[in-house]
């Protein structure tokens, strides 16, 4: 086989990774040219992550081919990638809160004056450049605290490229970002493929992998599927690449009759959250709350469920108000909240999936005082089966599984107290297609034995898809409250952007 | 839907039960008494097996709601403060204000419990780190002790209550018969931990206490009456401090609490919260003591025990990472 002329940034064939018993990579790939945006897309436990960790240093294969620029390398600390000229952007970045932005991008590098001292001029100066070339405007000298995750992911990339870095990975990078937020984060992309740098962009969103890449290579079971060009192939065909199958219509909600009213929020008001906030939730019905990142959604959520307070205001479950702010008389009464983050609210990551799934039940399985492992078992065992957890064993730690399996263990730890009402904060958010499908099944079925179900997402084809009537909120206030029939992406768009401000946009 | 099955258990139970802190600290106890009965004379007399138990009831009986704390994640220093000033409130209220020994006993713990509820109050609704808080009722509750009885010493008190704190459950035998109310309150406190909803909260908190708020598990409420527990354990301590040594003074059991945060991290529960089980801190405590007693009767000075004490807990700290590398290390040489 004759040499390609330029060899592309990154080469990776045949890969292999095992942890314990889970073989995480199989034979994972991916070639990625300088000057492109190259997206890797596949369900969750495709292997994504760990290929991602192998390039940054985190992993270190058991096998296969791994060439960057032209040479074999076998990185085994996240300096060495670093060094090489790889840097990855995760979801979440991590700077010092308490340091400036410039001294965050130059943490461990500062420029120096005569004797070591730090010459915070040329710091400040390096920065502003920095920023120049991406086109974003953000002051070096401000405190990192406070700074929103696209801010911190601009100053990520900002270090990234002061280390002329030739390889730029971002793992689901505009998952909290609202709509302007990933429009500056695409052309700041554009500008450095423009460059010449080589950029790795992971995504379960498919509107941005076709907005933005060039090439798309599919994984699926730790395995290289597929990569064409993105102006070749279409999302179904993704789609069926990823899940190895047809799937289902992705929001398949059956229309079921309309009860009684379940939940009344009447005036809920919290300073500086949420205002004068008013709906009704009906057993059958679900609602769905649209907005913008940021508009309040969760807030309110948490209000009604009472993990927060709230200023004025009242709420009622079947007509009988509801607590503030004491989510023990809320479960009682009929709640259930599963919350936005599942590995920080959502689940005790470090404890059994058992326990997990037993941990709001727990009150009622004890018998005379007595909580037995056993009973907690049966419960666990019964509701892992009815939604289908993979998992070899209950008593392993949730921080075992994939993110679709934990968020299904978390519905089952709600469902587990049979609520008549459900809240599910961004119940699909970084999982993969198939469970996906699956717990937008078990949310029209719910629904269908007469639960009331409030739907909060960011996505609007899963509102849109899933909802009966959807509630959108936009600074703290409802602005509009839409039937199925009448919601379009319009409608729900222009109540969300009804701001006093006049930059806002989707 | 296919059925699935699950298995209960990812690992064999004598792997589950073995490789654990609790099982290494219960063994090396085992390892300490077998060698002390063969090498130090004396040592298997059942005069030094009740001394023993004696010297180790207060460590024993703190131990227990120290513990529950410590998994919700938060300290409490103030514990050998409040022994102190339980046994002051004892000898005063008994000997200068009359009060029957019930009576003073009673009110000692219940001063305790309210010493507690001060320490629980800070830390779970004003939201104060626990670490401050209890350091600053150290000096607080000792402070008051020394201040309401002075240097001296309260030493009358009734022979049959003296006399009880020191009876032998059997005639002539080794165990004394305060480890009878010991084991009730340990009765009580594995159920609380370990086979109670309430427990399964504890370590929810200790683990991750944002999901265990979104739960419904009470955080405040929870932290609030394991520290309202560990006041009204350790006065109870403190009574029994007093009538052992037959004097109530300000300065009894000084400087108690680090060797009872020693036993209880020893018998394996960890510092930042989440995990540990009631029988290693146990364990620890009773390995404190025999290695304490065995290297007393060898002559040696207390001094020399507390650096053992010292090495035997640095020890096991290290031990547990060091552990986890070598597990992981055969994990993945099995792998290739």
């Amino acid at each position: 086989m004759s040499e390609p002329a330029p060899e592309a940034v990154l080469v990776l064939d045949e890969v292999r990774k095992t942890f314990g018993a889970t073989a995480a990579l199989t034979s994972g790939g991916i070639t990625v040219e300088a000057g492109s945006i190259h997206a890797l897309v596949g369900e969750n436990g495709a292997g994504k992550s760990t290929l991602v960790k192998i390039v940054a240093g985190v992993h270190r294969r058991d096998g296969g081919t791994f060439r960057f620029q032209g040479r074999d390398v076998d990185f085994t600390s996240t300096a060495d990638a670093k060094a090489a000229g790889i840097a990855v952007i995760y979801q979440e970045p991590t700077l010092f809160p308490d340091l400036s932005v410039a001294e965050n991008l130059f943490m461990g590098r500062q420029p120096r004056k005569s004797a070591h001292r730090i010459d915070r001029a040329a710091m400040y100066e390096h920065s502003e450049l920095l920023f120049q070339r991406l086109g974003v405007h953000l002051d070096p000298r401000r405190f990192a605290r406070g700074l929103s995750i696209a801010d911190q992911q601009i100053i990520e990339i900002a270090k990234a490229i002061s280390l002329d870095t030739a390889l730029l990975i971002m793992d689901e990078p505009t998952a909290a970002l609202s709509g302007v937020e990933v429009d500056r984060l695409f052309a700041v992309a554009r500008a450095l493929r423009d460059e010449g740098r080589a950029l790795v962009f992971i995504s379960h969103r498919f509107e941005e992998i076709f907005a933005l890449c060039d090439t798309v290579t599919v994984m699926r079971d730790g395995a290289y599927v597929a990569t064409q060009a993105v102006a070749e192939t279409s999302r179904d065909e993704i789609v069926a690449q990823m899940v190895g199958r047809e799937v289902a219509e992705l929001f398949p909600k059956t229309p079921a009759p309309i009860g009684d009213t379940v939940l009344r929020v009447e005036g809920l008001h919290s300073t500086g959250k949420f205002h004068d906030v008013s709906f009704e939730v009906r057993a059958g019905e679900i609602v769905g709350i649209a907005g913008l990142v940021g508009a309040g959604r969760s807030e309110i959520a948490r209000a009604v469920f009472g993990v927060d307070g709230y200023d004025s205001g009242s709420v009622h479950l079947h007509g009988e108000a509801v607590p503030m702010r004491d989510p023990q008389a809320s479960i009682k009464a009929g709640m259930a909240f599963v919350p936005e983050d599942r590995r920080l609210q959502g689940l005790v990551t470090e404890s059994s999936i058992a326990r997990n799934i037993a941990s709001v039940l727990r009150r009622g399985l004890a018998r005379a005082g007595f909580l037995s492992p056993r009973s907690e078992l049966r419960a666990a065992d019964a509701w892992a089966q009815r939604l289908q957890v993979k998992t070899h064993a209950l008593d392993m730690p949730a921080t075992t599984m994939s993110g679709g399996n934990q968020q299904k263990v978390v519905l089952a730890k709600w469902l587990a107290t049979e609520p008549s009402l459900l809240i599910v904060d961004e119940p699909t958010r970084g999982i993969d297609v198939g469970t996906k499908a699956e717990v937008h099944r078990l949310l029209s079925d719910l629904a269908g034995q007469g639960m009331a179900v409030v739907m909060i997402s960011s996505e609007l084809a899963e509102v849109l898809g899933m909802a009966d009537r959807v509630l959108v909120v936009c600074e703290g206030r409802i602005t509009a409250d839409i039937d199925r029939d009448r919601a379009t992406p319009e409608t729900v768009m222009r109540a969300a952007t009804q701001t006093h401000r006049p930059e806002a946009g989707a | 839907m296919t059925t699935l099955h699950f298995r209960v258990h990812a690992r064999p139970a004598w792997r589950r039960w073995l490789l654990t802190r609790e099982t290494a600290v219960i063994a090396a106890l085992a390892a300490v008494l077998l060698y002390a009965n063969a090498a130090v004379s004396n040592f298997d007399s059942p005069l030094t097996l009740y001394y023993l138990f004696l010297d180790v009831t207060p460590l024993l009986l703190i131990a227990l709601p120290l513990t529950m704390v410590i998994v919700t994640g938060e300290i409490d220093l103030s514990v050998a403060s409040v022994v102190g000033l339980s046994s002051v409130l004892v000898g005063v209220l008994y000997a200068h204000a009359g009060m029957p020994m019930w009576a003073a006993a009673l009110t000692a713990v219940a001063v305790g419990a309210v010493c507690g509820s001060l320490n629980g109050y800070l830390v779970a609704y004003v939201g104060l780190p626990s670490l401050a808080v209890t350091i600053g009722t150290l000096a607080l509750y000792r402070g008051i002790a020394i201040g309401l009885l002075g240097t001296e010493a309260v030493t009358d008190f009734p022979d049959s209550w003296t006399d009880f704190a020191k009876m032998r459950i059997v005639e002539g035998g080794s165990l004394p018969m305060v480890l009878i109310p010991f084991a009730v309150l340990a009765a009580a406190a594995v159920w609380l931990l370990h086979w109670s909803p309430f427990g399964r909260g504890v370590y929810d908190i200790g683990l991750n206490r944002e999901a265990a708020h979104f739960s419904g598990v009470n955080v405040e409420r929870t932290k609030l009456l394991l520290f309202v527990l560990t006041g009204a354990v350790s006065a109870l301590a403190g009574v029994y401090f007093t009538l052992r040594y037959g004097s109530a003074r300000g300065d009894n059991a000084y400087g108690l609490e680090l060797q009872v945060i020693a036993a209880v991290l020893l018998g394996g529960v960890s510092i930042f919260g989440g995990r540990g089980a009631l029988h290693g801190p146990i364990a620890g405590v009773l390995l404190i003591g025999a290695v304490a007693s065995a290297m007393r009767l060898e002559g040696q000075t207390v001094n020399a025990i507390n650096i053992v004490i010292g090495v035997l807990l640095v020890a096991s700290v290290v031990a547990t990472p060091v552990l986890n590398r070598v597990a992981a290390e055969r994990a993945a040489r099995k792998q290739k």
